[in-house]
C-alpha cells in the first residue's frame, strides 16, 4: 500500500512510523470494511461449505476407500481400486455411453422444439394465456406419475399407443376417400414392444424426456424473447428485412444467453438422469444411465465407496460440460 | 371375485373384458372413479390383460384368512405394545390375508401393529430394508427376508434360537441351515418357494397334448396351441417367464442353466463356473423363445405382469411360484383348467427338471424397541396353524414337514403334496457361496441375461462378461 502514497516532501525526514500513522486511518477503514464484507458473505459460505462442499469432498475421499453403506466390515483405503473396477467393467462402460448419448439427442431435439414453441406463444394470438399454462403441464407432472403413464402406453400388450398404431389409426384414415388404403398401409400391422426392444428402449426413455421437459426449455427461451426491444424489428422493417432474414439476424443473436443458460440446466439434468428411465426400466442395461448405476451400486450392491467413485465420475464429466458452456459464454461477453 | 367389493379399476376392467358391462359404462364409471389412465389403457377393447404394477390401496377382503386357527399359548402379557412390520406389496394378491392375519394377532394378544406395504419387486425390497438399517431405524419391527438374504441383512438381526426353542425341529433342517448365520437363527421360516411350470389343461386337451417334460416338447407344443389360438385371439402367446431385469430372471436362469447341464453360476468352492458350453446353450435357448413362443414384451416382465397374461387365458404355459395357483384358480378365464408340473429339463439323458429355491423368512430387527411383541408376530405368522392356512387359502409352499400331509392342504391343493419331492430337490442359488456380496452377483447375472432375451448380446459374449465381472467382485471382495 506504501507506494501508492505520494513522495513525502523532502523537507520532512523519510520516516517509515510517520507514512505508517498517516495512512492508517484509511487502511483500518479499508480493513474494517473487508471484515464487514467477509462477515456478511459468512452466512453463504458457511451454507455452501456445508451442503455442497462437504459431501463432495466426503464423496472424493470414500471413492478411495471399500466403505459400504449398511454393514460392520472394516474400512480400508484401496487407491483406485474402485475407479479401476469401473474402468473395466462393461456395465459402467455401457450406462456411460448410454448417459451420454441421451443428453445430446434429447437436448438438442429439446432445445429445437423449445425455439419453435417459445417463439409460438411469444406470437399474438387468442388465448395465449391459457396456451402458455397449458403447455407446462408436463413439466408440472410429478416425474414418477408421468414415467408410469407413458409405460403404460408404451406397453406392447395393452398400451393406448399400440392400440392406435395399429387398429384405430388405419381404421380412421381408411375412410379418406381415394388414398385411405394407401394411408393405412403404412401403420405397423404388429404391436411394437416398445419398452422390450433394444433399439427402440432408449430412443422410447428420450421420448418421454422431449415430452416432458421440452416446456421447461421454451418457457426460458421465452423468457428470452421477452427482453428483446420491438423497435429492433422496427428498425428491421424499415431497412426491408423479411421475416426470416430478421429471425437469423436479430432474434437467434440476442437469444443465445438465454438459449445458453437454458442448455446449462438441461445438460447437468440430463446427464444426471434418474427417474424417467428407472420407473420405465428399471436395470435395463440398454437404457442404464450412470445415475442408475451409481444407486444401484450403493443401494443393491451397499458399495458406498464405489458408488462415491461413480459419482465423482459424473460429477468431473458435468464440470466438462460447464467449463464448455462458461467458455461459450466469455466469447459471448466479448 | 367375491359380490362385496367395492367397486375398483380391476374389477371394472374385468367386468368389462367379461362383457358383463359395455365400453361406454366402463368410461362412466372409471372416470366416476377418477381413473383415466386405465379407461385409455382398455380403449381399445381388445381382450388384453391390465393392471401390470401396483395399483395403490389393496381392496379389503374380510374372507381372506378365514382358515387361520389362532395358535395356542400366544403372549397376551405384552397387550398394548405398538410395533410394525413390512409386508407385502399392495399388488400381491396375497396382501388381505396377511392384513387380516396381522388383524386377528391384535385380537388375540392385544399387541397393536401397523402393516407397512412393502416393495414389491424382491430388490427393491432389499434396498428399503437396507436404507432402514443403515439408519438403524426402530420404525419397523418385523421385515420379511428373502431366501437369499440371511448372509446379507444377519449383523441386523434379532437371534431367535431361543425364543423358538424346540419348535424349530418340525421345519425342514435345510432351510433352518439356510437361516443360520454363525450359529445364530436370524430368521424363521415362513414359506418356501420352487419355480413350477403351470399349463393350460383344457387346451392341452384341445390339441391332443401332454405336459411337455423336456425344453423340446414345451416348445413344440406352445407353438401348436399358438398357432391355433392364434386364429380368434391375436394376443395370445405361448409360453410366459419373468424377463426383466431383475432378481426373478436370475431365479429363472438358473433354472434353465441347471435343467440342461449348464451348474450353478457359482459352485460351492466359491469358483465361476457360468461360462460354460450348456450354460451358453441354455441361454441361447431361451433368447430364441423371444418374439417366437414368447411374446417381445416378456423381457419386461416381473411376476405380476406374468401372472396377468396367464391368468387373462392368454397364455398356454407359464413359470411362475405355487402362490400364484390360488390366485389363477380365481380367474374367470382360466379356473378350473390350470394344471402344475415340475419345469422341463434339458433333452440330455443325464438332464432333470430343476426348480429354483424362493421362500421367505420372518426377521425381527435388532434396532426394534419392542423385540418381544415383534417375535410373537413373528413367531405367529410362522406358526404352524398359520402355515397350514396359507397352503390352504394361498397355496403358499409351508416350511413344516408335518403340514404337508395335512388333509385339508391336499383337498385345497393336490399338487402341494404331490410336487413335496421338487420342493425339496430345488436348487439353492449361490447366495451360501457369495453372503453379503450375493446381491452383486445377481446383478451382474441378470443385467448380462436381459441383454440376451432382448437379443441385443450373444449369449457367449454376456458369459464371458459375467465371469470377468463376477471374478472381479469376488477378487475386490
Amino acid at each position: 500500500m506504501s507506494q501508492h502514497v505520494p513522495a513525502p516532501a523532502p523537507v520532512v525526514p523519510v520516516d517509515e512510523p510517520a507514512i505508517r500513522v498517516s495512512d492508517a486511518p484509511q487502511a483500518s477503514w479499508a480493513k474494517s470494511r473487508e471484515r464487514l464484507a467477509w462477515l456478511m458473505v459468512l452466512p453463504s459460505v458457511l451454507i455452501v461449505a456445508l451442503v455442497a462442499f462437504y459431501p463432495l469432498v466426503q464423496s472424493f475421499r470414500l471413492s478411495f476407500t471399500n466403505a459400504r453403506l449398511a454393514s460392520s466390515r472394516a474400512v480400508e483405503n484401496i487407491g483406485l481400486n474402485n475407479y479401476r473396477f469401473l474402468w473395466e467393467s462393461d456395465t459402467f462402460r455401457t450406462a456411460f455411453g448410454n448417459t451420454v448419448r441421451f443428453t445430446i439427442i434429447s437436448v438438442s431435439i429439446e432445445l429445437l422444439l423449445g425455439v419453435i414453441v417459445a417463439l409460438i406463444i411469444n406470437s399474438q394470438f387468442p388465448a395465449r394465456g391459457l396456451v402458455r399454462a397449458a403447455i407446462l403441464i408436463p413439466w408440472a407432472i410429478p416425474t414418477v406419475v408421468s414415467s408410469r403413464l407413458w409405460a403404460y402406453m408404451l406397453n406392447d400388450n395393452y398400451g393406448v399407443i399400440n392400440d392406435l398404431l395399429v387398429y384405430q389409426l388405419p381404421k380412421t384414415v381408411s375412410w379418406i376417400p381415394f388414398i385411405g388404403d394407401n394411408l393405412a398401409g403404412i401403420f405397423p400391422d404388429e404391436k411394437i414392444a416398445f419398452l422390450a426392444r433394444p433399439n427402440l428402449a432408449l430412443p422410447s426413455a428420450i421420448a418421454v424426456d422431449v415430452w416432458k421437459t421440452t416446456p421447461f426449455m421454451a418457457l426460458l427461451i421465452l423468457a428470452g424473447l421477452q427482453i428483446i426491444p420491438g423497435d429492433v424489428y422496427e428498425a428491421a422493417v424499415v431497412d426491408g428485412a423479411n421475416k426470416w432474414k430478421q429471425f437469423w439476424q436479430i432474434t437467434l443473436p440476442l437469444l443465445k444467453p438465454a438459449i445458453l443458460v437454458a442448455l446449462i440446466f438441461r445438460t447437468l439434468d440430463a446427464f444426471r438422469v434418474f427417474d424417467v428411465i428407472y420407473v420405465m426400466f428399471g436395470y435395463k442395461v440398454e437404457t442404464l444411465t450412470l445415475s442408475i448405476f451409481t444407486q444401484q451400486t450403493l443401494v443393491d450392491g451397499d458399495r458406498l465407496g464405489r458408488a462415491s467413485a461413480s459419482s465423482v465420475i459424473i460429477f468431473l464429466c458435468i464440470g466438462v460440460f460447464v467449463l464448455i458452456y462458461t467458455r461459450l459464454i466469455r466469447v459471448e461477453e466479448t | 371375485m367375491p359380490r362385496h367389493q367395492k367397486p375398483t379399476a380391476n374389477g371394472l376392467v374385468r367386468e368389462y373384458l367379461s362383457g358383463r358391462i359395455g365400453r361406454r359404462e366402463l368410461i362412466g364409471k372409471a372416470t366416476a372413479l377418477g381413473l383415466l389412465a386405465p379407461v385409455m389403457m382398455v380403449l381399445g377393447g381388445s381382450r388384453s390383460t391390465v393392471f401390470a404394477q401396483d395399483e395403490g390401496t389393496p381392496i379389503p377382503d374380510p374372507d381372506a384368512g378365514s382358515t387361520i386357527v389362532i395358535p395356542d399359548g400366544l403372549r397376551t402379557d405384552l397387550s398394548g405394545a405398538q410395533i410394525a412390520i413390512m409386508g407385502s406389496s399392495s399388488s400381491d394378491p396375497n396382501t388381505p390375508f396377511f392384513q387380516n392375519a396381522v388383524a386377528k394377532f391384535t385380537e388375540a394378544t392385544g399387541i397393536e401393529v401397523n402393516y407397512i406395504l412393502g416393495e414389491n419387486q424382491t430388490d427393491a425390497r432389499l434396498q428399503q430394508m437396507r436404507q432402514q438399517f443403515a439408519a438403524q431405524a426402530s420404525d419397523i419391527d418385523v421385515y420379511q427376508i428373502d431366501v437369499i438374504w440371511p448372509g446379507v441383512v444377519a449383523e441386523h438381526a434379532v437371534p431367535v434360537q431361543d425364543a423358538m426353542g424346540d419348535a424349530i425341529d418340525g421345519f425342514f433342517p435345510g432351510l433352518v441351515d439356510t437361516n443360520t448365520v454363525d450359529g445364530n437363527l436370524i430368521g424363521i421360516p415362513w414359506f418356501t418357494d420352487a419355480g413350477l411350470l403351470y399349463y393350460r389343461t383344457d387346451l392341452l386337451d384341445k390339441y391332443g397334448l401332454e405336459p411337455p417334460t423336456t425344453w423340446s416338447e414345451l416348445e413344440s407344443s406352445a407353438q401348436a396351441i399358438m398357432e391355433g389360438e392364434n386364429a380368434e385371439n391375436p394376443d395370445f402367446t405361448g409360453f410366459v417367464w419373468q424377463g426383466r431385469a431383475y432378481e426373478g430372471l436370475t431365479c429363472n436362469g438358473l433354472e434353465w442353466q441347471v435343467s440342461q447341464g449348464g451348474g450353478t453360476i457359482i459352485d460351492t468352492d466359491g469358483n465361476v463356473t457360468v461360462n460354460n458350453e450348456q450354460a451358453i446353450a441354455a441361454m441361447s435357448r431361451a433368447a430364441s423363445w423371444v418374439n417366437g413362443i414368447s411374446p417381445e414384451g416378456v423381457t419386461t416382465y416381473t411376476e405380476p405382469e406374468t401372472f396377468n397374461v396367464w391368468v387373462a387365458g392368454n397364455a398356454a404355459f407359464s413359470r411362475n411360484w405355487p402362490y400364484q395357483y390360488a390366485g389363477s384358480q380365481e380367474s374367470e378365464f382360466i379356473a378350473g383348467n390350470v394344471g402344475i408340473s415340475p419345469l422341463p429339463k434339458g433333452d440330455g439323458p443325464e438332464d432333470v427338471s430343476a426348480a429354483t429355491l424362493g421362500g421367505w423368512s420372518m426377521f425381527v430387527s435388532r434396532y426394534s424397541e419392542n423385540q418381544e411383541a415383534a417375535i410373537e408376530l413373528a413367531k405367529y405368522l410362522a406358526s404352524p396353524e398359520m402355515q397350514k392356512a396359507l397352503a390352504v387359502e394361498r397355496s403358499m409352499l409351508p416350511t413344516i414337514e408335518s403340514v404337508y400331509d395335512d388333509p385339508d392342504v391336499e383337498a385345497a391343493n393336490e399338487f402341494i403334496p404331490r410336487l413335496k419331492p421338487v420342493f425339496e430337490a430345488a436348487v439353492g442359488r449361490p447366495s451360501a457361496q457369495t453372503g453379503d456380496i450375493y446381491p452383486e452377483i445377481s446383478t451382474v447375472y441378470y443385467q448380462q441375461l436381459n441383454q440376451v432375451v432382448s437379443g441385443s448380446k450373444s449369449a457367449e459374449d454376456a458369459a464371458s462378461s459375467m465371469e470377468n465381472e463376477m471374478t472381479a467382485i469376488l477378487e475386490g471382495d
